[in-house]
């Protein structure tokens, strides 16, 4: 039989050498299991005489202890070196793009139009919207444009079989709303519009907003101070000079166009502003009195302003896009562009 | 309305710059669209006079020619034109004058030579000065022009020429005088206008006049002129003029009229006396009558349309074009000139609804001065006298209705003003304004009561003389107030589900957004929807944009189609917008509907996941998200085939009562027909069915274990998944909270015709732990009800 200072060092040499925690339990088995060679020992104690029983077993509970500890530094060890090969395995590329499904994006006319409506709806403007087929009666003489207007071959219209239309603006919600609802009346309804026109600069269909703020005390003063205040809100420009021009349109008196500072040129003068310094971007005016009166709002008592715009135009200023056909080919690589 | 600086100086007297008069009118409603030199900054042409012209010698194409410059010296000069002749005279560039050229390089003209023959000088044409865009040959000047005199001073060159955009309002504008008049107003300047004196008589033959349509001609001049002489040359004065405006010269009588209607804003209508048959008669058609019209066309007449006749048929269309058969000729010596009020409502729309846009009707369906009838025959008269000699008749002048010449007082408060603009104006300045305007002003206690003049048809209320005093003093002077007012909330409801929430679910899960137009092609709308009634238009843009579509998919397959030929196979798009009905009246009906369309792989090209193609389940995932945002509402998919989809792929999207929205695979006979050349998937809803949902409601969660239990069915293969669901739902097992189907497989190891679905089930109790007797009470329920529900039995 070995001698238990021969078996601790075989024992140690062992532990030292096994290179992982299988190897190791093998170790721990091999000495300090059921048959393992230590515990062999302790079973041979009972032959020894007495007086040596205490000592040899004193000898070999000590050799357990230091077999026992070494095991547990050992088993540390290769644990904390078994993390690290492990953490060195996991290693990724954080710079590898991410897995998902990709994101879309919303249309530039879309961006557009809610911007706007937001932008209204904190000087309390509601949204409004009114059908698109639309009757000669709300697309034109509820607007005080009769029958046979000049002013109405300015609308290339499109007409149906029926004698219904394509509604030419969106002034027409004007009328819807103002039939159904007694002032005082804040509204913008942003929608399609159509006319019989294409080619670089006219889509046959395109977008506009109309705004309409009617009440016992709305004055041409207040038309150009929320319209101020919308374009500088729109634009994000502390200061952003408009000019209001005097113009005709048959549903409102005193009309105006609005033009505002070039935001391209800053208003020196450019490609964009065709070297005015100035972008025609809306029209605007008092509801005319006959306008009221179609819808059965007394004009005396009351009195509003409307506007309205191309939402396109804005998009386009907006985002530096310089060609209006882009907007309706929905090409992916253009629609990316706008997430 | 084309206006020359120079004519316009005639009449107003300011020193201001053409850059102030035109800010000025842009600014208050007549816009400045372009502004353009009448010649170009050459120097060095002087009127030269052709003494002789002979064929070069060596080029069939050229002449020699012998020129006078003015200067006592004969100058010989090659010219290639082709009206070049002995006798004319034609501008002439000096050696040492300059003629600025198209493409910025000026043209210094020097002695040359050319084909062996010398050269000392240039004869010009009008676009070698800059006139005229094109010409045929050289400009020939009148044989009184002063030989060696400058050209510029000659043809008064140094002149600019701004286009005015008159707005439908201001048919007083669309005249010099008007103008004029207007720019007065706005520079407060004085006015100057040409005294028209009246012609005497020379003699005392009239034509008879019979207004019988008093309604829609309050007044009617006319006027005999006896012997003009046709063939007399229009004075260079008045080409200059007439080409300034945009109106070709064609023959002095002709030219004499369109000279005033450009001066005075008043059409007027020539007739050759001795054409006429009878008397002049104004009246509407009769049914069936025709007239042959000045260009050519013949027009058959409508009742609603005015005409002048004379004792047998109409010869002009009242207030639009004259008939060919009674028109001026070269051949014309006895004149009966028209001068006429037509209402603008009677004309209003006529000419248009002939395929007609005159100078005439533009007038008269805005609204001529009712006054300038008899001052422009005088004018008119004066000038013809003047160029065609003859001898002038009495003017009759119809006055049908002498209301016509009655402008009724408008009531204009000072309140009002302030109501309207937002400002006070004193009193001084509202009358300062309405003297400058020439209206008739007389106080009163509320106001003014004000007489606007018979000129201006757009002053015909209250508000348009506040339009008036606002445009006048300039919109500028408003100021801009944005006014505290009574806050108002505009948040939607929360319950509203809300379109921008559906966009964005959309655009987290890929798709880009189109917008399409709402016309499509009507080939495509009928094989998409064939059961639709769709709206045509009558008026498309095109044939392929002829019909209002009734889905969605037209326009975004046109789209899909339009990245797949630019190699991008990969498309996720959707767009929410009208589709277009007719009801059962044949009244349109607008719905908003959301739609989408997906192709090519499910993710874009990477490195991380497993790519394949988008199938039906991946578009149903997402359209399953959008449903599942309109919470408290239940939708069911049916197997229901739809003419543009697969018919095993096809899926009806329905509520408890209504069918609400489609999605499928794209029929492969489509596919193939659009040239698409891979599977495509769409998906349409209605909004309405989206637009409500029931707001969150607590319920709460139970505090005892989940037990799951896994079931391995087969079943026939044509049972499908909702079957099971309603087996489940049958069963009525308050403990089974929740189930999902987690494999379906055919194939080998199971039987033909049947298919293994794997089931688990979540069951939870509210008030215990459940143990395994009662566990397996309910898996043993549920299993019976699979199987009298469905057929099925455990593997």
């Amino acid at each position: 039989m070995q001698s238990l200072l021969e078996l601790m060092g075989q024992a140690h040499e062992q532990i030292a050498q096994a290179a992982n925690l299988t190897a190791l339990d093998q170790v721990r088995v091999q000495y300090l299991g059921k048959s393992g060679l230590l515990t062999e020992q302790l079973k041979q104690l009972g032959k020894l005489p007495h007086e040596e029983r205490k000592t040899a077993g004193a000898e070999i509970n000590n050799a357990k202890q230091a077999l026992t500890l070494a095991l547990d530094d050992r088993k540390l060890s290769l644990q904390a070196e078994a993390l690290d090969a492990r953490l060195q395995a996991e290693k990724v590329d954080v710079t590898l793009p991410g897995r998902r499904m990709d994101t879309g994006s919303l249309h530039p006319v879309t961006l557009t139009i809610q911007r706007i409506t937001e932008i209204f709806a904190q000087l309390g403007f509601s949204l409004a919207e009114g059908p698109e087929i639309e009757d000669d009666f709300h697309n034109f003489t509820a607007l005080n444009i009769p029958e046979s207007h000049p002013a109405r071959a300015m609308h290339d219209t499109f007409y149906m079989e029926s004698g219904l239309l394509l509604r030419t603006h969106t002034s027409s919600v004007q009328i819807r709303h103002m039939q159904h609802n007694p002032p005082p009346l804040r509204i913008i309804a942003p929608g399609r519009v159509y006319r019989c026109d294409s080619d670089m600069t006219h889509s046959p269909m395109f977008h506009q907003v109309e705004g309409l703020m009617v009440d016992e005390d709305v004055t041409f003063a207040d038309l150009k101070g929320i319209l101020d205040a919308f374009f500088k809100a729109f634009f994000e420009v502390d200061e952003l000079p408009t000019r209001f021009r005097a113009t005709f349109f048959p549903f409102t008196e005193p009309s105006a166009e609005t033009d505002i500072q070039c935001v391209h040129c800053g208003g020196d003068g450019c490609r964009v502003c065709k070297g005015t310094g100035w972008l025609e971007v809306m029209g605007c005016g008092m509801v005319h009195p006959n306008v009221l009166n179609n819808v059965g709002i007394d004009s005396e008592k009351y009195t509003g302003f409307a506007f309205g715009f191309g939402v396109e135009r804005l998009a386009m200023l907006r985002y530096q896009i310089n060609d209006l056909r882009v907007m309706f080919d929905n090409d992916v690589r253009f629609l990316k562009q706008f997430s | 309305m084309k206006v020359s600086e120079k004519w316009l100086r005639e009449w107003i007297d300011t020193p201001l710059p053409l850059d102030t008069i035109a800010d000025k009118l842009t600014m208050s409603g007549c816009e400045v669209e372009a502004r353009e030199a009448v010649a170009t900054a050459f120097t060095g042409i002087v009127v030269g006079h052709v003494l002789e012209r002979e064929k070069h010698p060596d080029a069939d194409k050229l002449s020699v020619c012998k020129v006078d410059n003015g200067q006592g010296e004969t100058l010989q000069i090659v010219c290639g034109a082709q009206n070049v002749r002995a006798g004319i005279k034609v501008p002439l560039a000096l050696i040492g004058a300059v003629l600025p050229m198209p493409d910025g390089n000026p043209l210094k003209i020097k002695k040359g030579k050319l084909r062996g023959v010398e050269s000392f000088g240039m004869l010009c044409s009008s676009t070698e000065l800059g006139m005229s865009d094109k010409s045929d040959g050289l400009l020939e000047l009148p044989q009184d022009a002063p030989v060696g005199a400058d050209i510029r001073d000659y043809l008064k060159l140094d002149d600019e020429v701004i286009e005015l955009a008159i707005t439908a309002n201001r048919g007083d504008c669309m005249s010099m005088i008007g103008v004029a008049r207007e720019t007065a107003l706005l520079l407060d300047v004085p006015l100057t206008l040409p005294a028209i004196a009246p012609v005497a008589a020379q003699h005392t033959d009239t034509f008879p006049v019979e207004v019988q349509a008093t309604d829609a001609c309050p007044r009617y001049a006319g006027r005999i002129i006896r012997n003009v002489n046709p063939q007399a040359a229009t004075p260079v004065w008045m080409q200059e003029k007439l080409r300034r405006a945009g109106i070709r010269s064609i023959s002095a009588l002709v030219d004499v009229t369109n000279y005033v209607l450009l001066e005075l804003g008043q059409p007027m209508h020539a007739f050759d006396l001795d054409k006429l048959q009878g008397q002049i008669v104004v009246r509407y058609a009769r049914d069936g009558e025709t007239l042959k019209m000045l260009d050519g066309q013949t027009a058959t007449l409508r009742r609603d349309t005015l005409v002048i006749a004379d004792s047998e048929v109409p010869v002009a269309m009242a207030g639009i074009m004259g008939g060919e058969p009674t028109s001026v000729t070269d051949s014309t010596c006895n004149l009966f000139l028209e001068s006429a009020h037509f209402r603008p409502a009677k004309i209003m729309g006529k000419a248009r609804s002939y395929g007609l846009q005159t100078d005439s009707s533009a007038r008269f369906e805005r609204g001529v001065d009712p006054a300038m009838p008899l001052q422009a025959m005088e004018r008119a008269t004066q000038l013809i006298l003047d160029i065609c000699g003859g001898e002038a008749g009495t003017v009759v002048d119809t006055l049908a209705d002498a209301g016509v010449l009655q402008r009724k007082a408008i009531l204009l408060r000072p309140q009002r003003i302030q109501r309207v603009l937002g400002v006070v104006m004193d009193d001084a300045t509202v009358e300062g304004v309405l003297a400058r305007l020439h209206c008739e002003v007389s106080k009163s206690d509320a106001g003014w009561q004000v007489q606007a003049p018979l000129a201006r048809f757009d002053l015909a209320i209250e508000e348009d003389l506040i339009e008036e005093l606002a445009r006048v003093r300039g919109y500028d002077a408003i100021p801009a107030e944005l006014r505290p007012r009574a806050p108002r909330i505009t948040q939607p409801s929360e319950k509203s589900v809300g379109q921008g929430k559906l966009r964005n679910l959309l655009v987290a899960r890929g798709y880009q957004e189109a917008v399409t137009f709402s016309f499509v092609d009507p080939k495509m709308e009928q094989t998409l929807a064939p059961a639709a009634d769709a709206i045509a238009l009558a008026n498309p843009i095109s044939a392929d944009l002829g019909v209002m579509r009734s889905t969605l998919w037209s326009g975004l397959l046109r789209s899909v189609g339009y990245n797949l030929n630019r190699q991008q196979n990969r498309v996720r798009l959707f767009e929410l917008g009208p589709s277009f009905h007719q009801d059962e009246a044949g009244q349109p009906q607008q719905r908003t509907m959301l739609a989408g369309v997906i192709t090519g792989n499910l993710y874009p090209e990477q490195w991380g996941q497993v790519n394949r193609p988008v199938d039906f389940y991946d578009l149903k995932g997402d359209v399953e998200a959008l449903l599942e945002q309109v919470t408290g509402m239940q939708f069911h998919f049916a197997p229901v085939a739809h003419a543009a989809l697969h018919p095993g792929q096809s899926a009806q999207i329905m509520t408890q009562t209504d069918v609400v929205g489609w999605m499928g695979m794209l029929h492969p006979k489509l596919e193939e027909r659009l040239g698409l050349n891979q599977p495509v998937y769409l998906f349409e809803l209605d909004m309405a069915a989206l637009a409500l949902r029931e707001l969150p409601k607590y319920q709460a969660v139970s505090r005892f274990p989940a037990i799951r239990r896994d079931l391995a069915l087969l079943v026939r293969e044509d049972v499908l998944s909702v079957g099971l669901e309603n087996a489940l739902k049958k069963a009525a097992i308050p403990q089974l909270v929740s189930y999902y189907l987690f494999d379906v497989y055919a194939g080998k190891g199971i039987p033909e015709g049947q298919k293994s679905v794997a089931l688990s089930l979540i069951l939870q109790d509210f008030s215990r732990t459940l143990e395994d007797a009662e566990i397996n009470r309910i898996v043993d329920a549920i299993i019976a009800s699979l199987q009298e529900e469905v057929g099925a039995v455990l593997r």
